[in-house]
């Protein structure tokens, strides 16, 4: 799983070897300094007759040479640590991003969008972090610890041993508290969420909470889930701050006890055995060993907390695109002309009841053709089919009398303009979005003028009724849409939406209940324009509204996964149960008085 | 694991107006009713310190008052160190428990004021009118619970008390080291200040990078969220490589300002740690001149010491700075969280209240049990008596007048009549007002100009509470809470006995499909209803409604997101509901509208044309024009 990771350092694989050195060089700069002291104590200050100054001069002249050899190591490392980390976390994000690029509908669907956004942003975020921490830290905190025991065991291996005892009995401490806690915060943060989802929920109902007028009800309710998690964190708490003294004790202990052993070890042999410089630079490795080690658990902590991030992103790069372009595709369409040969689909393979079922219809070249039926019937998995959005699980899907998956991706889905239910503007100006439609496989597409692009986007928006409101704007087709589309009304987007497929001058064009938010009097005209401009263009349009589908050609009534009847308006009031149905239920002309797009 | 969090960018100086007065208030917020505490934690603390230094010096004793003599043949060790040792041992011993109990009060103290500051929080922001809510976006006020808390976490457990450790070490450092040697603390504090001065300047630089880390991340975040939103439309337009290229160049710039960032972030570490070490070599040699020289009777004891002390001085000074630095970064949410404590609670001057009814010897009098009736019990100031006027459910607009905000004028002069049991509906475009009436009848919003009268009384003497447990709503977004199936009907009435919560949900058509779930009743629901059907979700919150049993109902937009053919089973659900009551229906099907007994039709904030449906098809206005179809005015 990490390997997976790492493999995105590339580039910056030299600033990740580079950061450990110097990180360890930094190191052992700062481990030379007390053992240079010990020299200093004893050959200089405690030399034989009183005092060496030269030698005090040279190894002080030294030490410093050691220090700022140190601070060049640490610079560089911290230099480079910074380097490879957000290196590593640029390339994730990019090779997150070009992934994402080739996901199938069905490949996105298994994420959510959230799901991603937080993949390639606070996920991407803490490996970063714990990248550079484990570069800088990883070396440096065990290199250290290591370092400080040989350089005590040099100067004095007894009292070395002391220290190797006191690193083992902390080590298990540390461990067993981490354990724990780790354990305690698992079973705290789910409480936490709990909380979260509380106020959520108060936020985003509050007019409920309001009409009921259930707000001391919601206080209390709060008010024990707030108390229950004081208790849990209390609890979490507690256990942490018991490292502290842990943490103290051992190291003073150590000190006392270095103190009373050297102190006789020095007085009982004279200063032979050890001597009073030695004791000095002891005590300061002392420290360094036992601060190193709390710096491992640290880490280690922090490194595991980015383990999720880890397996998160790890889901995205290893996810297969499962739909790609054949090995000799097709980059001609004949015509648009749709078939439906015995299709059967299902979203996820396991699944054991097929969203579509025996599925067959022709549909000719030029039709119009309304698609209805209730939520959850199939009709947009339908229509999702014939640009290959997503691959049938049995039986074929025949566009211009061939299979859609012997053509070229790119070359379907620009013939086969589908208008998506969950529509998106982008942010930028009304021009922009709209020449998404302009094919990229146009050959004229490098030397169209900006006057040409806008004759088309006018031409598209005139058939999609939008060019009156686009004319009306004081900056026009250079209006700026804010992101998602939240200055446009409903409709409006809608209507520009379809304006932005119509650019792409399809043979078949799908309308996945693209009106709705258009009230009833502009959809009609967009559908006259539709049968009067582009009368070779095969139209789908799914809708909910009787009244948008009453005048197409033929209507598909869509029924748990099956097709329950085809046929005119006439034929099917006449035979279809489910149709007559929806029919009476809108009362001979589903009159939608919100009509959202009209101003 | 806690879930994504979208935390709010760290790292930048915010931008806090009158920081200090922000500061003043939080720290009132965070010590009172703690006093004891926080100077029982500051004793702890001193103690703490002062053992610690006491540890330091030990050293000194050692070399000079144990091994030197001892090494010179004036004294044995064996007898005299013990002794030391279990001194120091001891006050060391106490400095840990000091240092541990300050710790333990620190957790009651934290999550205490966490607890305290989250229920305040939210028992004010339910006191708050809908217009906080209309007007501030739902994830600045998530981010308040999740993020601007932790400020003050941030503050009790970290901030203050190392403020206050950090500051005794320094005092008590200072002082052990002038009374080890003066001069020698003199070129220490000089060396220090080198220090402090370096690192000030590399934060500096490295505070204008993240800035610019922060500016690029922004950017990158929108167009991932952007990207992402859009990801479908991206694959039915083939735009996959231009989105990658607007990407990789954002992502680039990102990559560089975060470099640059980090990058002097992570000199302060090493630049703290090597000054440290160049300052304990100079004062070592400078020291060790002075101890060979015995200089103001400076021992190598002496000289051992100082370096311990000198090495634990430049760490609190930097403390000080970093904590200092996060305090002022804290007060940008406790600021954000202070803003919410200060916004005004709703306000309610309604004396009419509403009470159990019965039928006495003069006309309607206030009953102590549930009676099924109600009654608007109505005090009169002026003539000290005291009316009972029977509750039914006539809702009367007289002329009203409304703007959300003053530039813009949302209703104009609307007048309408609705009787007990009648319904009414609103039809329209979106922005013509009709979920704004709605929102006039409970009293979300008052009115500018005009009156409404609930029964005969203006509603702004109704106590708000009473008139709301008047009205039932049921809106288009179900908002189903977390718990169980039958609790989320008990919402409408939280005393209902389970009689009452299936009584309401074969009212109200939810009950078969209840009985199908696994749980039945017992359903757990989490995250708003997600394991249930739009259609479904819907029938509990009629059924929710139902069991409130409100003389009046408001249905705003209830079915619009529901297909027709479900939308018959919930329908069915809410005609019976509609049975007996007032109900004001906003809908943009037919068939929800066309049996009303009044059909307003809206446009920009004013009734253009009333009737009943046959009446507006007559007409040929407008209502006729929406209805057919055929032509747009």
């Amino acid at each position: 799983m990490i390997r997976k990771i790492l493999a995105y350092v590339k580039e910056y694989k030299a600033a990740s070897i580079a950061t450990p050195c110097f990180m360890i060089l930094e190191v052992i700069m700062e481990m030379i300094v007390p053992y240079l002291m010990a020299t200093l104590v004893d050959d200089g200050i405690n030399a034989e007759g009183g005092g060496n100054l030269g030698v005090i001069l040279l190894v002080g002249g030294l030490m410093i040479v050691a220090a700022l050899v140190g601070l060049f190591a640490g610079i560089m490392g911290g230099k480079y640590g910074a380097k490879a980390a957000t290196g590593l976390a640029k390339n994730l994000r990019q090779g997150m991003f070009e992934k994402i690029q080739t996901f199938s509908f069905s490949n996105i669907d298994r994420f959510s969008t959230a799901g991603l956004v937080t993949r390639l942003t606070t996920d991407v975020t803490n490996v970063q972090n714990a990248y550079q921490m484990a570069l800088r830290m990883c070396m440096r905190a065990p290199a250290s610890l290591i370092i400080a025991l040989v350089m005590s065991f040099i100067i004095n291996p007894r009292i070395a041993l002391i220290y190797l005892a006191a690193a083992v009995f902390l080590a298990i401490v540390l461990s067993i508290l981490i354990s724990r806690t780790t354990k305690v915060f698992s079973q705290a943060f789910p409480k936490y969420d709990e909380l979260n989802a509380s106020v959520q929920e108060n936020v985003s109902g509050i007019r409920v909470v309001k009409t009921f007028v259930r707000e001391d009800h919601e206080v209390k309710k709060f008010k024990k889930a707030s108390a229950a998690i004081r208790k849990i964190f209390t609890k979490a708490e507690i256990l942490i701050s018991f490292n502290n003294p842990v943490m103290n004790i051992t190291s003073y202990t150590c000190i006392l006890l270095v103190s009373w052993v050297g102190a006789n070890m020095i007085v009982n042999s004279g200063g032979t055995e050890l001597t009073t410089g030695d004791l000095i630079s002891l005590l300061s490795y002392c420290m360094s060993i036992l601060f190193s080690l709390m710096m491992v658990s640290m880490v280690f902590v922090m490194l595991t907390m980015s383990f999720a991030s880890i397996k998160r992103i790890n889901e995205v790069l290893s996810e297969e695109p499962d739909i790609t372009n054949p090995e000799n595709p097709v980059k001609e369409i004949k015509d648009g002309s749709i078939s439906f040969e015995g299709v059967a689909f299902k979203y996820d393979k396991q699944a054991e009841e097929n969203i579509l079922d025996n599925i067959n219809v022709r549909i000719n070249a030029g039709e119009t053709i309304g698609i209805i039926g209730g939520t959850g019937s199939g009709k947009s998995t339908l229509v999702s089919l014939i640009s290959r959005l997503y691959d049938t699980t049995d039986g074929h899907v025949l566009v211009g009398g061939r299979d859609v998956r012997e053509y070229d991706i790119e070359t379907l889905r620009d013939e086969v303009s589908v208008v998506l239910q969950k529509n998106v503007l982008f942010s930028g100006t009304i021009a922009e979005n709209l020449a998404w439609g302009i094919r990229r496989s146009r050959p004229d597409r490098e030397t169209l003028t900006d006057e040409q692009i806008l004759e088309e986007c006018r031409r598209a928006c005139k058939l999609a009724c939008i060019d009156d409101f686009i004319e009306s704007l004081p900056e026009g087709y250079n209006t700026r849409i804010e992101q998602g589309g939240t200055n446009v009304s409903g409709g409006q987007k809608q209507r520009l939406c379809i304006a932005r497929a119509l650019l792409k001058k399809p043979k078949i064009l799908v309308l996945d209940d693209s009106t709705s938010a258009v009230d009833t009097a502009t959809d009609a005209s967009i559908r006259d324009a539709f049968a009067n401009e582009i009368p070779d263009t095969t139209k789908i349009i799914i809708s909910q509204r009787i009244l948008s589908v009453c005048n197409a050609d033929r209507i598909i009534v869509m029924d748990d996964g099956r097709i329950s009847g085809v046929g005119t308006h006439e034929e099917l009031l006449r035979d279809n149960e489910i149709y007559k149905d929806i029919y009476e239920s809108q009362t001979g002309a589903d009159a939608d008085f919100d009509e959202r797009g009209s101003n | 694991m806690p879930g994504p969090m979208n935390r709010a960018p760290r790292g930048v100086k915010p931008t806090v107006e009158n920081p200090g007065k922000i500061f003043l208030r939080l720290m009132k917020l965070v010590i009172k009713g703690n006093v004891l505490k926080w100077i029982f934690i500051a004793v702890c603390i001193f103690l703490s310190v002062q053992a610690t230094v006491q540890g330091m010096l030990f050293t000194q004793t050692l070399i000079d008052k144990h091994i030197t003599p001892a090494l010179e043949g004036s004294g044995s060790i064996a007898e005299t160190l013990p002794a030391d040792i279990l001194r120091v041992a001891l006050i060391l011993a106490g400095g840990f428990l000091a240092a541990y109990l300050q710790q333990l009060v620190q957790v009651f103290l934290t999550q205490g004021t966490m607890q305290r500051i989250r229920d305040k929080m939210f028992e004010h922001m339910e006191s708050l009118p809908i217009r906080y809510f209309d007007t501030h976006s739902h994830g600045d006020i998530m981010s308040m619970y999740t993020n601007d808390v932790d400020t003050f976490r941030q503050m009790v457990s970290m901030s203050i008390p190392q403020l206050v450790n950090s500051l005794i070490t320094i005092v008590s450092v200072l002082v052990s080291m002038i009374l080890l040697n003066g001069w020698l603390t003199l070129l220490s504090i000089f060396l220090i200040g080198i220090m402090i001065l370096m690192t000030k300047k590399v934060s500096g630089l490295s505070g204008k990078y993240f800035v610019k880390q922060q500016k690029d991340l922004g950017a990158v975040n929108g167009y991932i969220e952007e990207m992402m939103t859009g990801q479908k439309v991206v694959k039915v337009f083939c735009h996959e490589e231009e989105s990658i290229k607007g990407f990789k160049a954002l992502n680039d710039g990102l990559c560089d300002s975060a470099y640059n960032a980090n990058r002097y972030a992570n000199l302060i570490g090493p630049i703290n740690m090597q000054m440290g070490n160049v300052n304990y070599v100079v004062v070592a040699v400078v020291g060790a001149a002075l101890a060979m020289g015995g200089v103001g009777g400076f021992t190598l004891g002496g000289l051992a010491s100082f370096l311990t002390l000198n090495k634990s001085f430049s760490m609190p000074i930097n403390q000080v700075s970093m904590q200092f630095a996060s305090i002022i970064m804290s007060l940008a949410g406790a600021d954000r969280i202070f803003k919410l404590l200060d916004e005004q609670p709703e306000t309610d001057d309604g004396y009419v209240t509403l009470v159990n009814a019965r039928e006495g010897a003069n006309g309607l009098e206030e009953s102590e049990e549930r009676t099924g009736r109600w009654a608007w019990k109505h005090f009169h100031k002026a003539t000290g008596e005291t009316d009972y006027i029977e509750l039914k459910g006539d809702v009367v607009f007289d002329g009203v007048d409304f703007s959300y905000v003053p530039e813009k004028q949302i209703l104009f002069d609307v007048k309408l009549f609705a009787k007990p049991g009648q319904k009414i509906a609103f039809v329209g475009s979106t922005g013509a007002g009709k979920t704004t009436i709605t929102n006039l009848i409970n009293r979300f919003y008052d009115i500018q100009d005009g009156k409404i009268r609930y029964d005969g009384i203006n509603i702004n003497k109704i106590k708000k509470d009473d008139l709301r447990h008047s009205l039932g709503i049921v809106l288009q977004d179900t908002h189903l809470f977390t718990g169980t199936v039958a609790d989320n009907i008990r919402y409408g009435k939280l005393d209902a006995t389970d009689e009452e919560v299936v009584a309401a949900a074969r009212l109200a058509n939810a009950h078969s499909f209840i009985k199908k779930l696994p749980k039945g009743y017992d359903t757990q629901l989490t995250g708003d209803g997600a394991n249930l059907s739009q259609g479904q979700r819907q029938l509990l919150s009629i059924a929710r409604a139902a069991i409130a049993d409100p003389p009046v109902l408001i249905l705003d937009e209830a079915t619009s997101s529901i297909d027709t053919r479900t939308e018959k089973i919930v329908q069915r659900g809410m005609d019976s509901l509609m049975k007996g009551r007032t109900t004001f229906v906003i809908a943009h099907r037919l068939s929800t509208v066309q049996n009303s007994d009044c059909i307003m039709v809206l446009e920009q904030g004013r009734i253009v044309e009333r009737g009943t449906h046959d009446e507006l098809i007559e007409q040929k206005g407008r209502y006729y024009k929406l209805y057919t179809g055929n032509s747009i005015a």
